[in-house]
């Protein structure tokens, strides 16, 4: 890029400028996205063209998974922290979101208790615990959906960083954290559904869950959200903060000799993606219509490092595209071929990891400077290698 | 489950189909017409003649009409064994076994009971059980008249207790006496019945006197009852100790035999091995394959098992190493990416081949039952055998490690892979038979994890968090704190469970080793000096 020249527009502007990476990839998201509500509202159903209700759904599903999936990069792909249990981020959002659902249902579940849900009834509990009152109102779900996974996150990361709990260690705690949630998600004295989870939802703010305007308006938003999301991330990791951030992951010993307090650029990162991973799940459970404590499982939060890891480490679209690309294969591989799916996947972990250090991106990227090389300055300049 | 399953059909077995002959000098007509038409005193001969005869089939037909089981058939007046089919009888000839096939109800008829006659039947099938020469038959026979009031019981037990030759079984006569002592005799009679019943480790003893004290006039029997049940609950919470800490004692072997050779790989390699389950997973298919190919050999199935579980595990694992992880060397996280692809694999090549669902796998002989100790306290073989087993698998690789050639190129190669090279070692053998070794071993836990719990595809799942706990807890690269950590976690655990819930004492263990972790980041027995921190 031209430095000398004088940088013009907003901040979004000034962002995108040195990544042309991100500004293909929101403007294929944004385009998309609009194609998509376009083909679904507008366009009858009769016609080839459609995109039916459940298309969208399906995608926003997707979507909601790169925001996960991003979140997940900030930390994996420019923090070094293999997070083993991010899943568990994801599924207390979706817990903050489902529990102000359920409450909307009102007296309109099967025992038509307006207060207490379904299964407390069923439970025979008298009254609400404490930790469900207000639940109906959406703003503190709202802020439950940030503030649960954040302080978590917080909890767990600075206790973790201040001790140095690093690498295979720290994933390996990561892993027994949301295991350990796991287990106490499916408890039915813990107050949240046990084994089935919160389900059975009506409708969100008085709108319909059902209705084909609300899915819209849901995948609209886990869209919006994963623009905002990407432009926070790439914000962050290219400022100044991003780049010590990158000498933590490189070089930690030497990043905290030159006099930087490591721990604290890491927990802010581990707090970020925890409270993105939160909303990430919190869009989730309104379009899926349910969250259980199989969320929780680690072997889920093992597979979305997957996702990242196919689509590129530390790229944050590479995330992204990742996690929409395997999750594409899963639905389509588990419709077709249910049997091969688990071989596919575990064969995509070797292949990724042997293979494939930097993903997708990782192989697009180089091709495309090439060309691109080629095109603007045909004679070949010699490249200094530092490797 | 599964062995309780069976033993409940082949006792079903045997009372369904047990060919009975009848008592000399009486006809099976005859004797079950005077059983129907006879009278009451008529029937309380034949009922002791039947229950004092040495004749098993008179002992079986006297027990069956105890029981209120025993059926005539009345067209032919043969004795029936009767099963209710809907509104029907299903019928069995008791004599000869032979299906009869379905019969209204009004084809049988019962031959009638009373209390007098229970009595005559009960006492004299008491008589002969406590005299029988079988230990066990004696033991049921005297715990079943104990808390009994009957004066007739009294009278057994009196007998019984001349002719007892065996000590624990004349302690339980003897606080059978003392509970009729208790209820019946005078003041000194009752204050030494106490003391006596103070000394019993059973259950009913227990609850007589808890039953006893509350309504007890008499201040100084009072005062001794009181002392007596402090005594026994102190024993039982000793009993129940000592039980917890065999509970966790097994599940701490159960611990230790599926982290061990997580140890060696991940302790002593450094390699990261999510695939570690699936070893483990392999081994209790072995054993699965080994029963099914050899069934008449259960009993033996499981050494042969072992060294086949460790070959197959252990190649599974140097193949494992050779394709996948020699590639990854120095870079853990990505080798515990790809290890987990590589259990993934595994995982659904067992539920390919086999089926998604758990196979049964089944306990030899020598292995179920248990020892008991005394009536407080039994342990059960199996966990028994699993705590030896696991010894042996430790202390066998301690060896191995310690005082082989293999382990101490292994162990120099660990230490300093530029040195150990450079003496000539081929580092890269090493490696693979390292790996190799760590799964064999895993293998071989499966064998032994077969015996306690289902074999299916998700059985290494299971395990692989709580054995990354274990290693990371007792510290890498040290097998001992590998043993301490999994016998102390295995131990706290079942302590915890009876207060807290086994979920909430597993998800409490689990908080324990994430806070632990960060006070001591390299577990309980860290390795010191320069190799740390590299």
């Amino acid at each position: 890029m031209n430095s000398t020249q004088t940088i013009k527009g907003g901040p979004v502007t000034r962002l995108l400028l040195n990544d042309r990476g991100g500004r293909w990839f929101l403007g294929c998201l944004a385009v998309g996205t609009l194609s998509v509500l376009v083909l679904n509202l507008l366009v009858p159903a009769s016609s080839p063209l459609h995109v039916s209700t459940y298309m969208v759904t399906l995608l926003g599903k997707y979507l909601c998974y790169g925001l996960l999936a991003l979140a997940l990069d900030l930390v994996w792909g420019y923090c070094g922290i293999l997070s083993l249990g991010h899943g568990a981020f994801f599924a207390l959002g979706g817990y903050a979101m489902g529990m102000y659902l359920m409450r909307q249902i009102g007296d309109r579940g099967v025992y038509g208790n307006p207060e207490l849900p379904d299964f407390m009834v069923f439970l025979n509990w008298q009254e609400l615990p404490w930790y469900w009152q207000g639940f109906d109102q959406f703003w503190l779900a709202a802020v439950m959906v940030m503030l649960a996974p954040g302080l978590l996150a917080f909890l767990f990361g600075w206790l973790a960083f201040r001790s140095r709990v690093t690498g295979v260690y720290l994933s390996i705690i990561t892993q027994a954290l949301t295991y350990a949630l796991m287990l106490m998600f499916f408890q039915n004295d813990f107050g949240f559904g046990g084994n089935n989870g919160l389900t059975d939802f009506k409708d969100i703010l008085g709108y319909d869950l059902q209705a084909d305007g609300t899915r819209a308006v849901l995948f609209l938003l886990s869209s919006v959200a994963l623009i905002v999301g990407y432009l926070l991330c790439h914000g962050l990791v290219s400022s100044r903060y991003g780049r010590v951030l990158v000498a933590v992951r490189d070089a930690e010993s030497r990043a905290r000799f030159l006099g930087y307090r490591v721990e604290h650029f890491k927990l802010v990162a581990f707090v970020i993606s925890a409270v993105l991973a939160g909303i990430a799940g919190a869009l989730y459970v309104p379009q899926v219509g349910i969250i259980n404590p199989g969320e929780f499982s680690p072997i889920y939060s093992i597979e979305l490092v997957i996702w990242v890891a196919i689509g590129g480490r530390g790229s944050l679209y590479g995330a992204v595209i990742g996690a929409l690309l395997v999750n594409y294969a899963k639905t389509w591989f588990t419709g077709a071929f249910p049997e091969v799916w688990l071989f596919a996947l575990g064969a995509l972990f070797v292949v990724s990891t042997l293979w494939l250090p930097k993903g997708i991106v990782g192989i697009v990227e180089p091709l495309i400077n090439k060309f691109k090389q080629r095109k603007s300055e045909p004679v070949m300049q010699e490249v200094v290698d530092h490797g | 489950m599964n062995v309780i399953q069976r033993l409940a059909a082949l006792v079903f077995l045997c009372l369904s189909t047990t060919v009975v002959a009848l008592p000399e000098g009486l006809s099976e007509p005859l004797l079950s017409k005077q059983l129907l038409k006879g009278s009451w005193s008529e029937r309380e001969t034949l009922a002791h003649h039947l229950a004092t005869s040495q004749e098993s089939s008179s002992i079986q037909l006297a027990e069956l009409w105890l029981d209120g089981q025993l059926f005539v058939l009345k067209s032919n007046q043969t004795f029936v064994l009767t099963q209710k089919d809907g509104r029907k009888y299903q019928l069995t000839n008791l004599a000869t076994g032979e299906d009869l096939g379905l019969h209204k109800k009004r084809a049988v008829k019962k031959v009638p009971l009373n209390n007098k006659l229970r009595k005559i039947l009960r006492n004299a099938l008491s008589v002969r059980d406590l005299q029988s020469t079988d230990t066990e038959l004696r033991r049921t026979a005297i715990a079943n008249l104990l808390g009994d009031e009957n004066p007739e019981s009294y009278e057994l037990l009196k007998t019984a207790s001349r002719t007892e030759q065996k000590r624990e079984l004349k302690e339980l006569i003897s606080s059978g006496l003392a509970l009729f002592d208790l209820k019946n005799g005078n003041e000194e009679q009752r204050l030494s019945a106490v003391q006596i019943l103070g000394e019993a480790n059973n259950s009913v003893v227990y609850t007589k006197l808890q039953a006893q004290k509350a309504i007890e006039q008499d201040k100084d029997v009072l005062a001794v009852i009181n002392k007596s049940i402090d005594d026994i609950e102190q024993r039982r919470k000793f009993y129940g100790a000592v039980e917890n800490t065999f509970f966790g004692l097994s599940l701490g072997s159960v611990l230790l035999l599926s982290a061990i050779g997580l140890a060696i790989t991940f302790g002593v390699m450094g390699v990261i091995n999510m695939a570690h389950g699936e070893m483990i997973m392999l081994g209790a298919y072995t054993t699965y394959v080994v029963q099914s190919l050899l069934p008449d050999h259960i009993g033996a199935s499981l050494f042969i098992s072992l060294p086949l579980a460790f070959l197959v595990a252990g190649a599974t694992g140097v193949l494992i190493e050779r394709t996948v992880i020699r590639h990854l060397y120095g870079r853990p996280l990505e080798t515990l990416l790809a290890t987990f692809g590589v259990s993934l694999i595994l995982q659904q090549a067992v539920r390919t081949i086999f089926s998604p669902l758990n196979q049964s796998v089944i306990t030899p002989e020598w292995m179920s039952g248990s020892i008991v100790i005394n009536e407080m306290l039994s342990l059960t073989v199996n966990r028994l055998v699993v705590i030896g087993f696991s010894l042996i698998v430790f202390l066998g690789l301690l060896f191995v490690l310690r005082y082989t050639r293999a382990g101490l190129t292994m162990r120099a190669v660990t230490q300093n892979r530029a040195m150990a090279s450079s003496m000539g070692i081929r580092t890269g053998h090493v490696d693979a038979l390292t790996f190799g070794l760590g799964s064999g071993i895993a293998g071989i836990a499966g064998v032994a994890l077969s015996q306690l719990t289902n074999v299916g595809p998700n059985l290494g799942q299971n395990y692989i968090i709580d054995s990354f706990m274990v290693v990371v807890f007792g510290g890498v690269g040290n097998l001992w704190g590998t043993f301490v950590a999994a016998m102390g976690l295995g131990i706290a655990n079942k302590f915890i469970e009876p207060w807290a819930g086994a979920v909430i004492a597993k998800i409490l263990v689990l908080i324990f080793i994430i806070l632990f972790i960060q006070k001591r980041p390299r577990g309980l027995f860290a390795l010191k000096g320069r190799a740390v921190e590299s």
